[in-house]
């Protein structure tokens, strides 16, 4: 107990023995997630209250073991040697005993007061195993709590055992591993000379038995103490007296092994069957024929529901900061601070949130997969295709999820054990051509391939052209900088489970509060950045007086107007009632076909399946042409016929009226367009766009791209807005078949600069949100800037390789 | 009574593990999940791709690869 009276329990066991669902029993949503100092390893810490006490639960990495081999062994008995908490809960899965007594038996090595939670005892009774819990307590020296955590029973039972333990002060005192004849003389003297030495940072017995051992992480951190050199030059002649005699590599574990089986056959009473109904399902989900296409089905599901189904709420929380961002407008009066706060921080805030429906459906999925048990089958089932490239069977789902967003992609490289494979698989992912590319490609290959139909070839090529990549770029990373022992691929497989509702939404809570803290702030601080170099300065010098042409056009609407309501004999619209009102509706009409326009492609915009997506781009772009050719029907919304139908003659009264209106409109409208592209023109993204136009010009990129690119960094699809507002035909990007025109005309723009760009987008820096998560997953700057240096560099030897192959090709006119 | 490796056996046949050979990482893992000498242990199936095999030992399923396997001998079958 510290000061405040606070009891510290830590909380170990075998991974799938349930640790977690009791750890969320106890503490609730009292949690806090963060990362051990230095390491990625996890830390969950949480606490809870019981019989007037203050409880401090720590959750360690599950593991199997406590050796020096693994990153979460390391840390877990690190936190029970230097934090030394009042209490070890040491959970145990009581339908797996035997194999779960070989961690206990290193768990109780460590010294502290230890109480067994025997978790999962439904199970156990179910395959009809019959446990002494009294007598399994006396093999350990522990008390033996019975718990559900899936039913949260024995809760309340734990909490008042560790009570017990902890008032008492004194424990039953541990038992200890018998090493045999030849290991425990050993184990003696080296505790004497410890003892002796007075080392008190670490329980006698057990420092002894891992120097024997040789634990490298023991054995360097022995060093670095003072006057422990007799201590280490002891072990080291023992170890070389026993060498003849055992095997040392091993004999240590065999004969916790051989604890474990002792205490497990002293108190079970009769052991269970194996669990049929695991076998049974597997017998399936693993079948030799059934197992690949089940896999790929639910991998589909998964991308289909977090990418798909994530892009409704992604929809209606653009849509909402978009009436956010217009209600600012409407109601800041200054242009700089309305300009930071709607594009700036409510675009970045937006952007951050905006991925938050695919994170909490991502984790929804992979609490799901791997509280159930079949994400290691599936790892079990694609691992032979997967280490070809020199990776882990888990590297499927991240790389599998890029496709959709590399955000989550990213995010479920977690999942991965060896930091090794998790950093590459990092690194491999954004090569993944996430949903947000999309639309740069559909517009480009709308104007440039839609009529010639190779549209569909253009764009599967560029998305085989990202697995390639990405998987290319896995192969060598991991045979180069990140080479090393492949992680052992002993995987337990472990008996299906229904998981819980609490467990699967604490986990999506924990992931969601970790990205919006951690990646948050960082995406927010660089869409303000990318909003910077676009927006400023603000008082360019322009190239005529827009605001005073635009009123000139104002002026000259009205003037038509009234001459017209002269030749009428009016004075003024509103003394004519009918006029008026025809007038007003031909307006209202014609503006709600307008935003009908603007909706459907909108729509197309936010498609996320790339053959829909394209083919409506398409059909847009021949829509357009047609209404061109018909040009008198197209010219007025189709409404407009029952409105003459209605009054005929009014009808044609208001419509000269209505045609200097839109004349007007469409005036105005050109200007703005024009006001925009020259102030975006004097912006610092166009002067750095300027500055880099000769590095870019091998690739066949102007200034604009330049400016696009920059401006892309905050999302990929800001591209289209990008160039939408530079070819000034309107700052949003729901005029794509507008810009279609528009790039067709410019002469810098063909074919060749089109897969140029396309191969550019697919291999440049990841987006902000993307970044953000690449620098919180690996915990590095270095590794990011790593990302993107590769990612620079591939794009452009990338694109400058497509574009002289395409110019070759004759694409270049 | 045959010393046969692990990778070697057939789904359904089962042994105990007779050692293992190395000294590495994969060695101390295998040995921490159950894999010591006496052990029970029963080859469940194999992967459809043909790699990784699952097997059975101390009540759990484990899944490893063909070469890890070959580094574990099991004495297999002779007397019932």
């Amino acid at each position: 107990m510290d000061n405040a009276g606070t009891i510290k329990v830590a909380l170990a066991g075998n991974p799938n023995c349930g640790k977690t669902t009791i750890f969320n029993n106890i503490t609730g949503a009292k949690q806090h997630v963060g990362n051990y100092p230095g390491v990625t390893v996890e830390k969950k810490e949480g606490r809870c209250n019981y019989d007037n006490h203050s409880l401090l639960f720590v959750d360690l990495p599950g593991t199997y073991s406590l050796t020096a081999r693994s990153l979460d062994e390391v840390v877990a008995r690190n936190v029970i040697i230097n934090e030394k908490p009042d209490i070890i809960v040491n959970v145990l899965d009581a339908s797996n005993l035997e194999r779960n007594l070989y961690l206990a038996a290193q768990i109780i090595e460590l010294g502290r007061p230890v109480v067994i939670g025997l978790n999962m005892m439904d199970i156990a009774e179910r395959m009809g195993a019959q446990i002494d819990l009294k007598k399994l307590g006396e093999q350990l020296g522990a008390t033996v709590v019975p718990l559900v955590g899936s039913k949260n029973k024995g809760t309340q039972e734990l909490l008042q055992a560790v009570m017990n333990v902890a008032q008492k002060e004194e424990t039953v005192k541990n038992a200890n591993v018998d090493y045999g004849p030849d290991l425990e003389p050993a184990i003696t003297s080296l505790e004497d000379m410890i003892q002796k030495t007075g080392i008190i940072q670490y329980p006698v017995r057990w420092l002894a038995i891992k120097l024997l051992e040789n634990d490298s992480d023991v054995v360097s951190k022995v060093k670095a103490i003072d006057g422990t050199e007799g201590i280490l030059a002891m072990a080291h002649t023992l170890r070389d007296s026993l060498k003849n005699k055992v095997d040392l590599e091993f004999c240590f574990a065999e004969y916790r092994h051989r604890f474990a089986v002792q205490a497990y056959n002293n108190a079970v009473i009769k052991p269970g069957t194996t669990d049929s109904l695991s076998d049974k399902i597997d017998s399936v989900l693993t079948n030799r024929f059934l197992g690949i296409p089940i896999f790929l089905g639910l991998m589909w599901l998964m991308f289909v529901v977090v990418i798909n189904l994530g892009a409704y709420p992604q929809d209606w929380l653009d849509t909402g900061f978009g009436m956010l961002g217009d209600w600012c407008n409407d109601v800041i009066e200054d242009e700089q601070l309305r300009s930071l706060v709607v594009d700036g921080v409510i675009g970045g805030v937006g952007s951050v949130l905006s991925f938050v429906p695919l994170i909490v459906l991502l984790y929804l999925f992979i609490s799901l997969l791997e509280d159930t048990g079949y994400m290691a089958r599936a790892a079990f089932l694609i691992d032979r295709a997967m280490r070809a490239l020199g990776l882990h069977g888990k590297s499927f789902i991240p790389m599998i999820l890029g496709f959709g967003c590399n955000v989550p992609g990213i995010m479920a490289a977690r999942t991965l054990d060896n930091e090794k494979d998790r950093l590459v698989t990092i690194m491999a992912c954004p090569f993944m051509s996430c949903g947000a590319r999309l639309p740069v490609y559909t517009l480009l290959i709308a104007a440039f391939f839609g009529a010639s139909g190779h549209g569909g070839t253009v764009l599967f090529g560029i998305y085989l052209l990202g697995i390639i990549v990405s998987v290319c770029v896995a192969l060598v990373l991991r045979h180069t900088a990140f080479k090393g022992e492949q992680e052992p691929f002993v995987m337990e497989l472990p008996p299906y489970h229904i998981p819980t509702l609490k467990g699967v939404l604490t986990h999506m809570w924990e992931r969601t509060v970790l990205y919006l803290k951690k990646a948050g702030t960082f995406i927010l601080g660089a869409s303000i950045l990318v909003w910077f170099l676009t927006a400023y300065p603000m008082d360019v010098e322009y190239s005529q007086d827009y605001d005073a042409a635009k009123e000139a056009v104002t002026a000259q609407m009205e003037e038509t107007q009234a001459s017209i309501l002269t030749g009428y004999g009016l004075s003024d619209i509103e003394d004519n009632a009918e006029l008026n009102d025809m007038y007003e509706a031909m307006v209202a009409a014609a503006d709600e076909a307008a935003d009908e326009a603007d909706e459907d492609e909108a729509d197309t915009g936010n498609s996320l399946n790339p053959a829909a997506a394209l083919s409506s781009v398409e059909d847009q772009v021949k829509n357009s042409e047609e209404a061109e050719n018909t040009l008198f029907m197209g010219k007025y919304p189709d409404s407009f016929a029952d409105l003459q139908e209605q009054n005929p003659t009014v009808f044609a009264q208001a419509l000269p009226l209505f045609d200097a209106k839109a004349e007007a409109d469409d005036a105005t409208a050109k200007l703005e367009d024009q006001q925009n592209a020259e102030k975006l023109e004097q912006s610092y993204a166009a002067r750095i766009g300027h500055f880099v136009e000769p590095v870019i010009q091998p690739l066949g990129f102007d200034w604009k791209i330049g400016v696009g690119l920059i401006a892309c960094t905050a999302a990929k699809e800001v591209m289209v807005s990008t160039l939408g507002t530079i070819y000034s035909v309107g700052g949003d990007d729901t005029h794509e078949s507008g810009i279609v025109a528009y790039l067709r005309d410019d002469p810098d723009f063909n074919p060749a600069v089109a897969l140029s760009l396309m191969v550019f987008c697919l291999l440049y820096m990841p987006c902000v949100a993307a970044m953000a998560v690449i620098k919180r997953e690996t915990g590095s700057w270095k590794m990011l800037l790593a990302v993107d240096g590769m990612c620079l560099v591939f794009a452009y030897i990338g694109g400058f390789i497509t574009y002289h192959l395409a110019l070759f090709a004759g694409l270049g006119v | 009574m045959n010393i046969v490796k692990l990778a070697d056996m057939k789904p359904g046949v089962s042994g105990v593990v007779e050692a293992l050979k190395g000294h590495g990482n994969i060695q101390h893992r295998l040995v921490d999940m159950g894999v010591v000498k006496g052990s029970h242990i029963t080859v469940v199936k194999v992967a459809p791709l043909g790699d990784p095999v699952e097997v059975k030992v101390k009540g759990t399923a484990l899944a490893l690869r063909k070469n890890e396997a070959a580094m574990i001998s099991v004495a297999v079958g002779g007397g019932h």
